[in-house]
C-alpha cells in the first residue's frame, strides 16, 4: 500500500502522482516507441487502428463519460474528419494542416448539433445525435461531387512539404504522437477548472448551475471539443483505410463507438484506450476461437454480433466501471493482499432519480 | 387521388412505426428504462411467425396466438434476468444493456443455419387481396394494418383506464415508490410490462411481414420508431401512435415529391425540427424538477 505524502498544493494536480506512475507510464511510451521494430506489419498496424480509436474514444469519453452527455451519432463527426482530410490532402494541401482543418469543421459541426443539446436531456440528446448521425450519413452518400457518394474515395498518402508518409512505421509514429499530444491535452483539460465545470455537470447539472457553472457554454464547449477529437481520430482513420464510403460512418460505427467507452469504463482516460484495444483486438480473438468451435457455431455469420452483444450484457451487469475498473479493483485487492473487503466498490441504487422530472 | 394513396400507404407504415413506439413508451413510462431492443423484439416476433406458419404448419390464427404468447413470455423473462438486476442504473447502462440485447437477438437469429441469413416472404392468408375503392387501390395488408392498429389502440386505452392493473400501471408508472407503498407489486408489474411491450412488438411484427419481408435485419426498423415516439412525446401512448403516423405520412410523401434520399431520413428532421421547436412533443408533459 502506498501512503503518498502530500508538502505542497501542486501535488494535487500532478499528471503523475507518484515515483511509480512516472516508471511505468515511461517504459509504456518506450514500448511503444519501439514497436515498429518488435512487433510484426500486422500487429502494428492493429495497434495504429488502436491509437485511432483510442483518440476517437477519448472525445466520445470527454462528452459521454466526463461531462454526462451521450452522443448516438458520434460517427458522424468521424466521418466529417475523415472526409475532410481525404478531400484536403487530394486537393495537395500538408496532412497537419489538413488535419488540423478536419478537428475545426468537426467542431463547428459538434457546436451545431451542441446547440439543441442545450434543451434535451438523456434520451432526447440520444435521439437527437441518432438522427443528426443518420442525417450526415445520407450527406456523405448523396454529395457524390464531394464524396464520391457510395462508389467511395480514395485518399492519398499523408504528404508534409515533400516528405511523404508512406510506410505504416511512419504512419504509426504521425499516430502515435497525435495520441499522445491528445491524451496530454486531454487530461490537462480535466484538471483544469474547465473539467471541473464538465464533471460538475456530469454529476448535476442543477448544482453545478448554483455554484455558477454557465450550462450552455460547457456543454457547447464539450460537444465541440468531442467531435473536434473524433474529426482529428477520422482524419487519422482516413489515411490508414485510404478509402472511404459512407457505410463505414454509420449507426453501427456510433454503436461500436459507445460500446468503446462503455466497455473501457466511463469516466476514466484509460478506459479510453482499453476499450479501443477490446474494439480491435475482440474480432481477432474470436477469429481464432472459431477454429476450435464446432463449425455449426463457429461458421455462422451473427457470431460476432452475439459475443459483442453478450460481453456489453455481461458488462453493464456486472462490471459497469468497465476494464478500468476491473483493473482497479485487481490492484486494490492486491495492494491490500489480505484485507480487501468485498463491499468497497459497491454501487449505490437510486431508485428516486428521475429522468422524467428533470 | 394519388395523394390519397401516398397518403394511405404511408399511415400504414406510420402504424408499424406506432406499433414499434408504443412499445418504447410502455416501457419508458413504467420503468424510465428506454429499450433500444424493441425492433429487435418485432424482429423476433416476425421470425416467431414464420416459424409457426411454415415449419410447424399451425393455421394462422393459432400462429398469431402462439407468436404473441411467445414474445410476451420473452419479454418477462428478459425483464427478470437482465433488466431487473440493475433497475435504479443510471438509464444510460440500461440503453446500452437493451443495444447489447438486441445484438444478441439479431446474432442468434443470423446463426439459425440456412434460415437466418435469407429473406423470407411470411404466407398470410390475406395475401395480395386488393380492393378498388373509388379509384383508390387498397390492399389487404394495408388495411388489416390500420385496423388491427385501431383495435390494439383501443383495447389498451380500455386496458389502462378501466382494469384494475392498468390503473396499477398509470400509478407505478407515475411514482414508482408511491405506488410501492401503497401495495402494488411494483417489480411484478414491471415484468408484465415489459411483456405486454413485447406482444405488442410481436404484433408489429406479423404485421409488418407480409408488406416487407422477414429477415434478421428488419429490427433496424425500430430506429425509426424513436422519431415517432419524441414526435409524439415520449410519455405518451396516444402520442406515440399520433407520431407514427405523423412519421409513415412525411416520409411516404417525400419519399414521392423530393429528390431520392429523403425519404430515408424524413423521419430524422421530423424529430430534429420537433426537438429543436417543442422539445416535450406534441403530447408530452411537461415537468420541471424541483431543488
Amino acid at each position: 500500500m502506498r501512503f503518498i505524502f502530500k508538502t505542497d498544493y501542486d501535488q494535487d494536480i500532478r499528471l503523475a502522482k507518484h515515483g511509480g506512475q512516472v516508471f511505468w507510464y515511461t517504459a509504456l511510451l518506450a514500448l511503444l516507441l519501439a514497436a515498429p521494430w518488435i512487433f510484426p506489419e500486422y500487429w502494428l498496424a492493429q495497434l495504429t487502428f488502436v491509437l485511432i480509436y483510442g483518440i476517437v474514444g477519448l472525445g466520445l469519453m470527454l462528452l459521454a463519460g466526463f461531462t454526462g452527455q451521450f452522443s448516438m451519432g458520434h460517427a458522424a463527426f468521424l466521418g466529417v474528419g475523415a472526409y475532410t482530410q481525404g478531400v484536403l490532402t487530394n486537393l495537395g494541401l500538408p496532412f497537419p494542416i489538413a488535419m488540423l482543418c478536419a478537428a475545426g469543421l468537426a467542431a463547428s459541426v459538434g457546436i451545431v448539433v451542441g446547440l439543441p443539446a442545450l434543451r434535451l436531456k438523456g434520451i432526447y440528446l440520444g435521439i437527437a445525435t441518432l438522427s443528426f448521425g443518420f442525417i450526415v450519413e445520407e450527406v456523405f452518400a448523396r454529395w457524390e461531387k464531394l464524396t464520391g457518394g457510395n462508389a467511395g474515395m480514395h485518399v492519398k498518402a499523408p504528404e508534409i512539404f515533400g516528405w511523404k508518409v508512406d510506410s505504416s512505421e511512419g504512419f504509426y509514429f504521425v499516430c502515435l504522437v497525435t495520441a499522445v499530444l491528445v491524451t496530454l491535452g486531454v487530461l490537462n483539460l480535466l484538471r483544469s477548472s474547465t473539467g471541473r465545470a464538465f464533471v460538475a455537470i456530469r454529476d448535476s447539472e442543477i448544482s453545478a448551475q448554483s455554484m455558477g457553472i454557465h450550462l450552455a457554454r460547457y456543454k457547447t464547449l464539450s460537444f465541440a471539443l468531442s467531435a473536434a477529437l473524433a474529426g482529428l481520430g477520422g482524419a487519422l482513420y482516413a489515411h490508414k483505410l485510404q478509402f472511404l464510403s459512407p457505410d463505414q460512418f454509420s449507426i453501427i460505427q456510433s454503436i461500436d463507438l459507445l460500446l468503446l467507452v462503455v466497455i473501457g469504463g466511463l469516466g476514466s482516460v484509460h478506459g479510453a484506450f482499453l476499450g479501443a484495444i477490446f474494439l480491435i483486438a475482440m474480432p481477432q480473438i474470436i477469429a481464432i476461437v472459431k477454429d476450435y468451435l464446432p463449425a455449426v457455431i463457429g461458421q455462422a455469420p451473427g457470431l460476432q454480433a452475439v459475443v459483442y452483444g453478450a460481453v456489453l450484457i455481461l458488462f453493464v451487469l456486472f462490471e459497469p466501471l468497465g476494464l478500468y475498473g476491473r483493473w482497479l479493483k485487481i490492484r486494490t485487492w492486491l495492494q491490500l493482499f489480505p484485507f480487501y473487503r468485498k463491499g468497497m466498490f459497491k454501487r449505490q441504487k437510486s431508485f428516486q432519480k428521475s429522468d422524467r422530472l428533470k | 387521388m394519388q395523394f390519397l394513396q401516398l397518403v394511405i400507404s404511408g399511415i400504414a407504415q406510420g402504424c408499424i412505426y406506432g406499433l414499434i413506439a408504443l412499445g418504447f413508451v410502455l416501457i419508458y413510462k413504467a420503468t424510465e428504462t428506454v429499450s433500444f431492443a424493441q425492433g429487435e423484439l418485432m424482429m423476433l416476433g416476425a421470425f416467431c411467425g414464420l416459424a409457426g406458419l411454415t415449419m410447424l404448419g399451425f393455421p394462422f390464427w393459432l400462429t398469431v396466438i402462439a407468436s404473441i404468447a411467445a414474445m410476451a413470455l420473452v419479454g418477462v423473462v428478459t425483464e427478470r434476468v437482465v433488466i431487473r438486476p440493475i433497475l435504479g442504473q443510471p438509464a444510460f447502462s440500461i440503453v446500452m444493456l437493451t443495444i447489447g440485447l438486441g445484438y444478441v437477438g439479431r446474432g442468434l437469429i443470423t446463426m439459425i443455419p440456412g434460415i437466418g441469413t435469407e429473406t423470407h416472404t411470411l404466407p398470410v392468408p390475406y395475401k395480395d387481396v386488393t380492393w378498388n375503392v373509388a379509384g383508390l387501390v387498397l390492399s389487404a395488408e394495408q388495411v388489416v394494418i390500420i385496423a388491427v392498429t385501431a383495435l390494439l389502440c383501443l383495447g389498451l386505452y380500455a386496458m389502462f383506464k378501466y382494469s384494475k392493473l392498468g390503473i396499477a400501471m398509470q400509478a407505478s408508472s407515475q411514482n414508482q415508490l408511491a405506488a410501492y407503498y401503497m401495495g402494488i407489486p411494483v417489480k411484478r408489474l414491471n415484468g408484465l410490462v415489459w411483456g405486454l411491450a413485447a406482444a405488442v412488438a410481436a404484433i408489429a411484427g406479423l404485421l409488418l411481414a407480409p408488406i416487407t419481408f422477414v429477415h434478421a435485419n428488419m429490427g433496424f426498423i425500430g430506429l425509426k420508431a424513436f422519431p415517432a415516439a419524441v414526435v409524439g412525446g415520449f410519455g405518451s401512448l396516444p402520442g406515440a401512435i399520433v407520431g407514427g403516423l405523423i412519421i409513415g405520412i412525411v416520409e411516404s410523401l417525400s419519399g414521392f415529391y423530393l429528390p431520392e434520399g429523403f425519404k430515408d431520413i424524413a423521419a430524422y428532421v421530423v424529430v430534429l425540427i420537433m426537438l429543436m421547436v417543442k422539445p416535450n412533443g406534441l403530447f408530452g408533459e411537461k415537468l420541471r424538477k424541483k431543488v
